[in-house]
């Protein structure tokens, strides 16, 4: 859980760093992230860690439904006046119910960009790369695709908020003092994630 | 001031409240339990929670019903017996305290009381309030001890233990074993109860040689006996009596793995 969670975090930052491209000037953008998709999509390393990544989301997902089918077994009846909810944070507790989000944003977001991408016929910019950035920019004209992201990627903040500092605490990091410095790293990711992730649609909205 | 109008305020300034009890009644294992309601006039501020329960049942006694079964031993915060969930939190509303030193100052004239038995499957209702909690003895018995002879006690300077680190495994050894952890758990988990033991152990030089298959046999009877996983979210130091940090479960963390790597 916690290797393939990290995994997926690094990819976060991997995929964000990538789409940031999005935000230049209209042709020099447009060009440029078509270069740099094609670039991705033919290179072999990036085809071993495209695996691995698929591997880590479906073995991430197994795992978490194994770990909730194993709590609601250690469960006994539940509790007639149950306050217990105040020792912890509710996204803390919600981890399947966020993730869950994720992994139906994860199937949209699959069937619009990376089917058509790899196996659709997009048509080609001027250097002859298939254009993902008219795709992109095109659906992010619509609000309410917009505000399904939204939707998503603070689900994903939130998943961030616990899953990052979770994971650390997983793998045996104990210290207390490097700790403290880990929550606070998982805080800045998490907002930063969401923040980043968030800018790009509505910058596209915006500007259209 | 004498000792008796010191007394005599006392008893003058004595807060007696109405306090309405559901509690939860279960005859066996295999019977389905619900919740009873009780009323007591006269509970005095200064009981504690316990005898507040003593004065229930008494009650129930005089009037020929059967009273209210709950765990208790030293009545004074050290043996872990007592544990129950009072409204919806382990041993009430107050922080790391044990259900024998709460006391009825904590709650208002009039106000509803639900007393439940933790629950985990792990965890089987004896009756009433009582649970069985013999499986964390079982996790202890996998191996929260130290098997090597250490012979007579060495010279004290041969073999240094930092202060830090002899606070630090103390902290670790003040659980009492009360289960607050698995019934404040969403996933009831024992992941503080048992890393406790397997992090005070390891922390010393006479528990550091078994550490590996300590911790990985104590972990493996964990799961065994039916306790779920944990997931961090922190709850159980919250409402643990003795504080015990969760900090202990990522060292619990960092054993296993450490001693799956070396396998
Ligand atoms: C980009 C996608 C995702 C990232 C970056 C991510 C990241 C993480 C991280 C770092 C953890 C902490 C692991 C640990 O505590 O050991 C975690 C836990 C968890 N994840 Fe994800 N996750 C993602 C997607 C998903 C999906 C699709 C699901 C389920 C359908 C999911 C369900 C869970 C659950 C239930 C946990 C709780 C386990 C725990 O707290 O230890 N996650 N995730
Ligand atoms: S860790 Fe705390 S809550 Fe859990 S059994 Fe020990 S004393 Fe009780
Ligand atoms: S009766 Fe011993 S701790 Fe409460």
């Amino acid at each position: 859980m916690a290797l393939t969670g990290l995994f997926l975090c690094f990819f976060l930052i991997i995929h964000l760093l990538g789409n940031f491209q999005l935000l230049l000037p209209p042709e020099e953008a447009q060009l440029q992230y078509n270069l740099y998709s094609d670039f991705l999509s033919n290179n072999l390393v990036v085809k071993i860690i495209s695996y691995v990544l698929y591997a880590s989301i479906l073995v991430h997902t197994l795992d978490a439904i194994y770990l909730s089918i194993k709590a609601k077994k250690a469960k006994g009846s539940s509790y007639v006046k149950d306050k217990r909810n105040r020792a912890s944070k509710w996204y803390s507790r919600q981890m399947m119910l966020l993730g869950t989000i994720v992994f139906a944003f994860l199937v949209i977001h699959f069937k619009d960009f990376w089917f058509p991408y790899k196996f659709g016929d997009l048509s080609s910019d001027i250097n002859g790369n298939k254009d993902l950035y008219t795709l992109v920019i095109v659906s992010f004209q619509k609000l309410w695709y917009v505000i399904l992201y939204a939707v998503a990627i603070l689900a994903l903040g939130f998943h961030l908020l616990h899953g990052f500092f979770s994971a650390i605490r997983s793998i045996g990091l104990y210290n207390p003092t490097y700790n403290r410095i880990v929550k606070s790293v998982g805080v800045v990711f998490a907002v930063a994630i969401t923040l980043g992730y968030f800018v790009i649609p509505l910058y596209i909205y915006l500007n259209a | 001031m004498n000792s008796f109008s010191l007394l005599s305020e006392a008893i003058n300034n004595r807060i007696v409240m109405k306090i309405h009890l559901k509690i939860w009644r279960q005859k066996n294992q295999n019977t389905k339990g619900q919740l009873e309601t009780y009323t007591l006039d006269d509970v005095d501020a200064e009981m504690s929670f316990l005898e507040m329960l003593d004065m229930l049942n008494l009650k129930l006694a005089k009037q020929g019903e059967r009273p209210v079964e709950f765990d208790h031993d030293c009545r004074e915060g050290i043996c872990g017996q007592c544990g129950v969930m009072i409204n919806g939190i382990a041993h009430g509303p107050l922080k790391n305290t044990t259900t024998c030193q709460l006391h009825m100052r904590s709650f208002k004239d009039g106000d509803t009381i639900f007393v439940e038995p933790f629950k985990a499957k792990a965890f089987p209702v004896i009756r009433d309030l009582k649970v069985n909690r013999s499986a964390l003895d079982e996790i202890i018995a996998a191996g929260g001890y130290i098997s090597v002879s250490t012979g007579q006690a060495p010279e004290a300077n041969s073999i240094l233990v930092s202060h830090e680190e002899a606070e630090s495994a103390f902290d670790s050894a003040a659980c009492i074993g009360c289960g607050a952890c698995v019934a404040t758990c969403k996933n009831a988990s024992a992941a503080l109860f048992t890393s406790s033991k397997i992090s005070q152990l390891a922390k010393l030089p006479q528990g550091k040689k078994e550490s590996n298959k300590r911790t990985v046999d104590m972990v493996n009877r964990m799961e065994d006996l039916g306790f779920g996983h944990c997931t961090n979210t922190e709850a159980c130091q919250v409402e643990c009596p003795q504080d015990i940090s969760v900090l202990n479960i990522a060292q619990m963390n960092y054993e296993y793995n450490k001693a799956k790597l070396v396998k």
